[in-house]
């Protein structure tokens, strides 16, 4: 009896051997990879099966229960007042503007935190890694302290001390007549733009277009002769020339609204709230504790013997952080980098604790009781970070494979 | 593991959905009720980690009607955004809690509102300090309130019918709401009146703050069961008349064996004495005798009153 091979002929018999035509859909029967179709097309059938049931029921239970569903609350008005508003927000606002001003609260308070996170989280990582056993130590206490305390205990701590210490708003801490700061927020000036201020903007940008064509061509030209342009400075300064004139001809279309004291509270400017400054306080640190550790992992990476080879060849401290220890570092930090900047956006969410009207807040809570649609605002709450998150995901992974390419 | 999963969704929406709530009541044996989590006067724990307050002996009150045996409840203590899909999805029996009634959550929401048990309204805290006499001097303020159906409208509604500005600073819990303005993060504070008497109790120094006298909005406040249950929810307000009438009567859980004797007839109809008004509901006949008897409602309802009072005083 001859052997069987895997694909199921029988070499014997049939000489010469010809591979088997193998179709992506037509695998052979019996075979692993079969199996391993065959299971998984079952295991997809029962889930699709399954949430197919579970609509079904969903579906028949609120029709029973006589409960409204459906996406029409969103166009009917809101009524209700929210402390932070990037954009404006008139009376006839609908719980969809309610929705759009709480994304952007929650899309800046995490802008915010990954910034200064990963900035201070870089410092920590560094300290660590220090040969002076003081700074090592301090950083080595800082991480393991604000990861093991719970991130909603933070939030409190931080929000009650940014206030305890702040001045009423008649005792406010004046800085110049111009910014104030006190329990009821930082109020600075806002800047008022005036008709005209559009032809500033674009004259500034055509120049900064312009300067940008300028830098690369003296760039190629300094790779293609060794030598700059030398009248690249010059030509530079001329650029200032025409947004000057046009700044002076619409006479200065920009002016700043002053806060001012008047009855409770400062009136006008732009007010920054405590419960943000708490917010982004509490998550940069927390943040800062783990990317620190990410920052250490990545440099702990690179193997020795590069640097090794780079001393060896004579490069300065520096370079070797620059040329061989950053890029290297960077390919390990990058994917859970961006693990942790997705963790910082779900974080985010807690800002409910201490009235930062985020999402979850101010869409997924007044808009959720007043509506009493728990389900589709739960969705719709659900999909927004998820999207916000797969968005964040994405950018890591383009950012990342443009550091993976530095690779030969 | 999924057809775990299965099975246990397959219960959960199965029992809720299908079975009449008396029955499930019967056959689990314990009256599932929704209360605040923490509201003194209401619904909250003592110091011998037992639930008390008015809305947890309602929930007493309902088990010893049903059942028998005012201990026979599970207690569970849900926030506002819980509150209601918990009831939906079967969690709990009824929501005795502190919801105002309100077109939006009676009507398409798959619940109703049973009765009303009383009415709260909103009020404002200051400090005395800031010498303000009523709401209306509140222009341009910075109020401090905690998330609820209707607050942040009711503040909304007020001050832009009468053109006045503000800062809204609005907090998920009662408390955090409290210690932000006890921190002074905001000029006053705004909630339901019952909640500024019992929750101002915590703040450090309670002598120094006001209630003003406005009233900005009517809150009815009463229990929630599911909607197309019309069984339960006759229960439910029938044993509440019941002990509304008891109270009128006179009849409460000291006196109630003495009052077994009397010979007025309401009292002997409320008692189940000589006639049997239970058996309508699916409930034995003396059901209003063991809600007066067995829970202490109408002991020690006052407690609640007194804070209510305190509110309005």
């Amino acid at each position: 009896m001859p052997a069987a091979t895997p694909d199921g002929g029988h070499a014997s018999l049939c000489p010469p051997y010809s591979p088997p035509r193998r179709s992506r859909f037509a695998l052979p029967h019996g075979s692993l990879a079969w199996r391993v179709f065959a299971i998984q097309a079952v295991v997809l059938v029962l889930i699709a099966a399954f949430l197919a049931w579970v609509a079904g029921n969903v579906i028949a239970n609120i029709t029973r229960l006589n409960i409204n569903t459906g996406f029409s609350f969103l166009s009917r008005p809101a009524g209700f007042e929210i402390a932070q508003k990037l954009i404006a927000f008139g009376e006839n606002a609908s719980y969809f503007d309610v929705f759009v001003i709480a994304l952007i609260n929650t899309v800046v308070l995490t802008a915010i935190a990954i910034l200064f996170a990963t900035l201070l989280g870089f410092v920590i990582g560094l300290a660590r890694l220090s040969s002076n056993p003081l700074v090592a130590g301090v950083a080595a206490a800082y991480v393991e302290i604000v990861r093991n305390v719970p991130l909603l205990l933070q939030l409190f701590y931080w929000y009650f001390a940014v206030l305890r210490p702040l001045p009423g708003p008649r005792q406010s801490l004046n800085f110049f007549d111009i910014a104030f700061l006190n329990k009821r927020g930082l109020f600075v000036p806002y800047p008022v733009f005036e008709p005209g201020f559009g032809v500033l903007l674009a004259t500034i940008a055509v120049m900064v277009l312009v300067g940008i064509v300028l830098a690369w061509m003296n760039q190629r030209h300094r790779m293609r002769t060794g030598t700059g342009l030398h009248s690249v400075r010059a030509i530079a300064l001329l650029l200032l020339i025409p947004p000057l004139l046009v700044a002076w001809l619409t006479g200065f279309p920009l002016s700043w609204d002053v806060p001012a004291l008047s009855g409770f509270n400062f009136s006008g400017g732009m007010t920054v709230i405590p419960e943000f400054v708490a917010m982004a306080i509490a998550l940069s640190l927390y943040g800062a504790a783990y990317i620190a550790e990410i920052v250490r992992s990545g440099i702990r990476a690179v193997p020795a013997g590069q640097i090794d080879a780079a001393r060896a060849v004579g490069l300065r401290r520096g370079a070797i952080n620059r040329f061989i220890v950053i890029p290297l570092a960077l390919r390990v930090m990058l994917p859970p980098l961006g693990t942790q900047y997705i963790v910082l956006l779900k974080n985010s969410s807690l800002a409910a604790a201490i009235a930062y009207p985020d999402l979850m807040l101010v869409f997924a809570g007044t808009v959720l009781n007043q509506t009493g649609q728990p389900f589709e605002v739960m969705l719709v709450t659900m999909a927004s970070y998820a999207l916000i998150g797969l968005a964040i995901g994405a950018a890591i992974n383009l950012l990342n494979r443009r550091v993976q390419l530095v690779e030969r | 593991m999924k057809i775990l999963l299965a099975a246990a969704f397959a219960a959960l929406v199965c029992t809720s959905a299908h079975a009449a709530t008396l029955d499930t009541i019967k056959q689990r044996g314990t009256v599932n009720c929704g209360t605040a989590p923490n509201l003194p006067g209401f619904a909250y724990t003592d110091d011998k980690n037992v639930r008390r307050g008015f809305d947890v002996d309602l929930c007493r009150a309902l088990a010893a009607a049903v059942l028998g045996d005012a201990d026979k409840v599970q207690l569970s203590p849900l926030n506002l955004r819980d509150g209601f899909a918990t009831l939906t999805t079967g969690g709990v029996d009824v929501l005795t809690h502190r919801l105002t009634w309100t077109y939006n959550r009676d009507n398409g929401t798959g619940l109703d509102y049973v009765l009303t048990i009383y009415y709260d309204g909103q009020g404002f805290m200051v400090p005395k300090a800031m010498n303000v006499k009523s709401v209306n001097d509140l222009k341009g303020a910075s109020i401090c309130v905690a998330q609820g159906s209707t607050t942040e409208l009711n503040i909304a509604d007020y001050f832009r019918s009468r053109k006045m500005d503000y800062r809204i600073v609005t907090f998920q819990d009662l408390d955090e709401a409290r210690n932000a303005y006890d921190q002074g993060r905001c000029d006053a504070w705004t909630n339901d009146r019952s909640a500024l008497a019992a929750r101002g109790l915590q703040l450090k120094n309670r002598d120094a703050h006001v209630i003003l006298p406005e009233i900005i909005s009517k809150e009815p406040i009463g229990p929630l069961v599911r909607q197309n249950d019309s069984q339960w929810a006759h229960i439910v307000r029938w044993t509440l008349f019941a002990l509304i009438a008891a109270e009128e009567l006179g009849v409460t859980q000291a006196n109630v064996e003495e009052m077994k004797k009397s010979e007025v007839p309401e009292i002997k109809r409320l008692l189940g004495i000589g006639d049997d008004l239970g058996q309508k509901n699916g409930l034995s006949a003396d059901w209003a005798y063991q809600a007066i008897s067995r829970s202490e409602i109408t002991a020690r309802s006052s407690s609640a009153i007194s804070a209510r009072r305190r509110g309005s005083a």
